[in-house]
């Protein structure tokens, strides 16, 4: 996987605006360069941890866990809810929240697999995946952006019924894909250089947020939102538009992740993408993401993605049962911001 | 100016076409239609006193709940003396309260309740039964016998137990056969029963042995996730058996995913595509234990017989009985065309 080298990370809205003095420098620390090293602090912790379940994975189970066939295992397992979490990310570093992703994934996956879509084959399922996606993210970006929602609330709205509409549309049905040309897309004989396409898809997408947020003025407005709406204001952002931009943004990414779990499942059904919203908040925040916005990395938050992806991948193998996986999941989500806070203090004394 | 209005109409030109192809593409109507049949022989099929059934069941988020929806349904439709007052299903506890106290205030003749929760509409039960509506209780049961003159419903434990007999007879020449479940959501009592029965069916083959378990949560998605799982840690097996067919989905996906082959698959449920993958015999699995939906059209020849105070045709008893437990048949290439139009997609 293409992982541009974390010292590259830096993203202080003062950076790229010189004209906002008004960024808030309680938030922001004391400038771009100390905050760049914070972050590089912090996907490096994650980064340890990561290194840490490898071991434990490498030491329990050798044989199942340390082959190729594992390491595409779990890369394409973590690629659809990893795409999520990246447009995830985004909203949340501009203060806002999405509560919708998954059943935004679910409409859109069953949406682009009823028999009349399906009639108009890869074309047409993937068209309808990300216009769906693009549609709802559309929705929540108006309701928050110029109706005045809260975004929890207005992202919570559309939860319950892009859930209600999902459901309306398969009537409970799983929907069973019959375009081979979609279905061939997750078998061993579509993967390029052994890479299975849709881990070329989110590294595509991670490598394209990464550059939005480091690299643009979208990306810098975002941040600057996030830390002090009004500030970015009185700099002369449309923060309204932004928020807009924003959510299409999310939806577009769930838009994309449906199409991704179509290949992946062969089907849709109007259950998917459950609890997609917890898993991608979780991975942003233990990646580093601040709830309260104004700062967050997409390598942080894919870092994020692979270590609860691995994690369940080393408790299947060891074949752990649900119950103590999910204690150990909340454990080491626990453990994880806490080791990362220390290292954090740390790195400043 | 005329710039920005000539892209505003560009694109919305292009919202306004994909809007509409969105609009055409929600149909799931098959291109052609096969009409349902119904060839079951009834009880007795002539038609008596005019009866009125009340149904309330959960919410058909899930095949197997939209066949027991479908199901009665259409068992109601064949008597030409019987009315079927259905609710709106609901997942919400207080919600199905409130219809089946409507249901009770519209003093249809027989309740047929297929709970959200059965321990929660116990109460809801007990009222009825005291207003002199005699329930039918569907398959999730009350905490009361007093809360229902009938119950009918599956039989989980022994769906373990018939899955765990055929895989065990499939591999009893084999030494040191490997056995992997892949399960339902596990904080469910009906997992707990289903994979019980199994472990108890498999103990009667001393070369059968269990040598994984994973719950995946009744999804396509989960059992994609959780088959690749399996199949990843176990290199070499000889049997599956998988909880739920709708998960059964996501699993064969997996399992064609990893291009594996070793093993015999069953299923669970008795899902169409199941089916009509068993009939075609070019997948793994070859058998599904059946946790049949046609419960839902027993369930209203039983209210039929109880509007009318009947017995069942075929039994010595005047009344019909308090419980009936449904045998969870196997379905094999071998009947399968006899079971094919009870499987539900």
């Amino acid at each position: 996987m293409t992982q541009p080298a974390p010292s590259a990370q830096h993203q202080g809205p003062g950076k790229g605006h010189p004209s906002a003095p008004a960024a808030p420098p309680s938030k922001q620390g004391s400038g771009s360069r100390a905050l760049g090293l914070r972050v590089d602090v912090r996907n490096l912790s994650l980064l340890g941890v990561l290194a840490v379940l490898v071991a434990v994975g490498g030491i329990t189970e050798p044989d199942a866990f340390l082959d190729t066939g594992n390491l595409q295992l779990i890369l394409t397992q973590a690629s659809v809810i990893g795409v999520v979490t990246v447009g995830v990310t985004f909203v949340i570093i501009s203060g806002g929240i999405d509560l919708s992703v998954g059943a935004m994934v679910a409409l859109a996956s069953v949406w682009a697999t009823t028999l009349a879509t399906q009639e108009y084959g890869f074309a047409g399922i993937l068209f309808t995946a990300v216009v769906v996606g693009l549609a709802a993210g559309l929705v929540n970006g108006l309701l928050i952006a110029y109706g005045g929602m809260v975004p929890f609330i207005a992202t919570l709205a559309m939860l319950a019924s892009a859930r209600g509409l999902a459901l309306q549309i398969t009537d409970g049905k799983t929907q069973i894909v019959t375009v081979r040309s979609v279905l061939d897309l997750g078998l061993p004989d579509s993967y390029v250089l052994g890479i299975p396409p849709l881990v070329l898809v989110f590294a595509a997408v991670t490598v394209a947020g990464w550059l939005i947020l480091n690299r643009t003025t979208f990306g810098r407005r975002t941040v600057a939102v996030g830390g002090n709406a009004e500030a970015a204001r009185l700099a002369g952002i449309d923060v309204r538009r932004q928020r807009l931009y924003l959510y299409l943004l999310s939806g577009l990414c769930c838009g994309i992740a449906a199409f991704m779990l179509i290949i992946l499942s062969g089907s849709g059904q109007n259950t998917n993408g459950n609890l997609y919203e917890l898993d991608a908040i979780a991975a942003a925040i233990i990646g580093g993401t601040l709830l309260s916005g104004g700062r967050g990395t997409i390598i942080g938050s894919v870092l994020g993605v692979l270590v609860f992806t691995t994690i369940t991948n080393i408790f299947a193998l060891n074949n752990l049962q649900s119950d103590v996986q999910q204690i150990a999941k909340g454990a080491i989500i626990v453990a994880a911001v806490l080791v990362q806070r220390r290292t954090l203090r740390g790195g400043e004394t | 100016m005329p710039e920005t209005s000539r892209r505003g109409l560009l694109f919305g030109t292009a919202a306004v076409s994909a809007g509409a192809f969105l609009t055409a593409c929600t149909s799931n109507e098959p291109k052609e239609k096969t009409p349902a049949q119904d060839n079951r022989p009834a009880a007795d099929d002539t038609a008596g006193k005019p009866v009125t059934i009340g149904f309330a069941g959960p919410q058909a988020d899930h095949g197997w709940l939209n066949a027991i929806n479908v199901q009665a349904k259409s068992r109601a439709e064949k008597y030409s003396e019987v009315t079927l007052e259905t609710t709106e299903g609901s997942n919400d506890t207080a919600a199905q309260i409130g219809q089946v106290k409507t249901l009770i205030n519209k003093k249809v003749d027989v309740l047929v309740v297929l709970p959200a929760d059965g321990k929660a509409l116990t109460q809801v039960g007990l009222e009825a039964m005291r207003a002199g509506i005699p329930v039918v209780n569907l398959d999730r049961v009350f905490a009361s016998p007093q809360a229902y003159r009938c119950w009918v419903g599956g039989d989980n434990y022994g769906m373990g137990l018939n899955a765990g007999h055929y895989i065990g007879e499939q591999l009893k020449d084999k030494a040191n056969a490997k056995v992997v479940e892949l399960a339902g959501i596990d904080n469910l009592e009906l997992t707990k029963q289903r994979s019980q029965g199994f472990a108890d069916a498999l103990k009667n083959y001393s070369n059968v042995k269990l040598v994984a378990r994973q719950a995946a949560d009744f999804t396509v998605e989960s059992g994609q996730a959780k088959m690749a799982q399996l199949l990843q840690a176990q290199k070499q097996f000889d049997a599956l058996w998988n909880h739920d067919d709708d998960q059964g989905v996501g699993a064969l996906r997996a399992i064609e995913q990893a291009g594996r082959d070793e093993f015999i698959m069953v299923g669970g449920a008795g899902a169409k595509s199941a089916m009509d993958a068993i009939k075609a015999g070019n997948t793994v699995l070859k058998a599904t234990v059946l946790y049949p939906p046609t419960m839902a059209a027993s369930a209203i020849d039983l209210a039929r017989a109880l509007g009318q105070s009947k017995g069942v045709a075929g039994l010595a008893e005047m009344e019909i009985p308090t419980s009936v437990t449904l045998y969870s048949a196997v379905v094999s290439k071998d009947n399968i065309d006899q079971y094919l139009p009870t499987g539900f997609s």
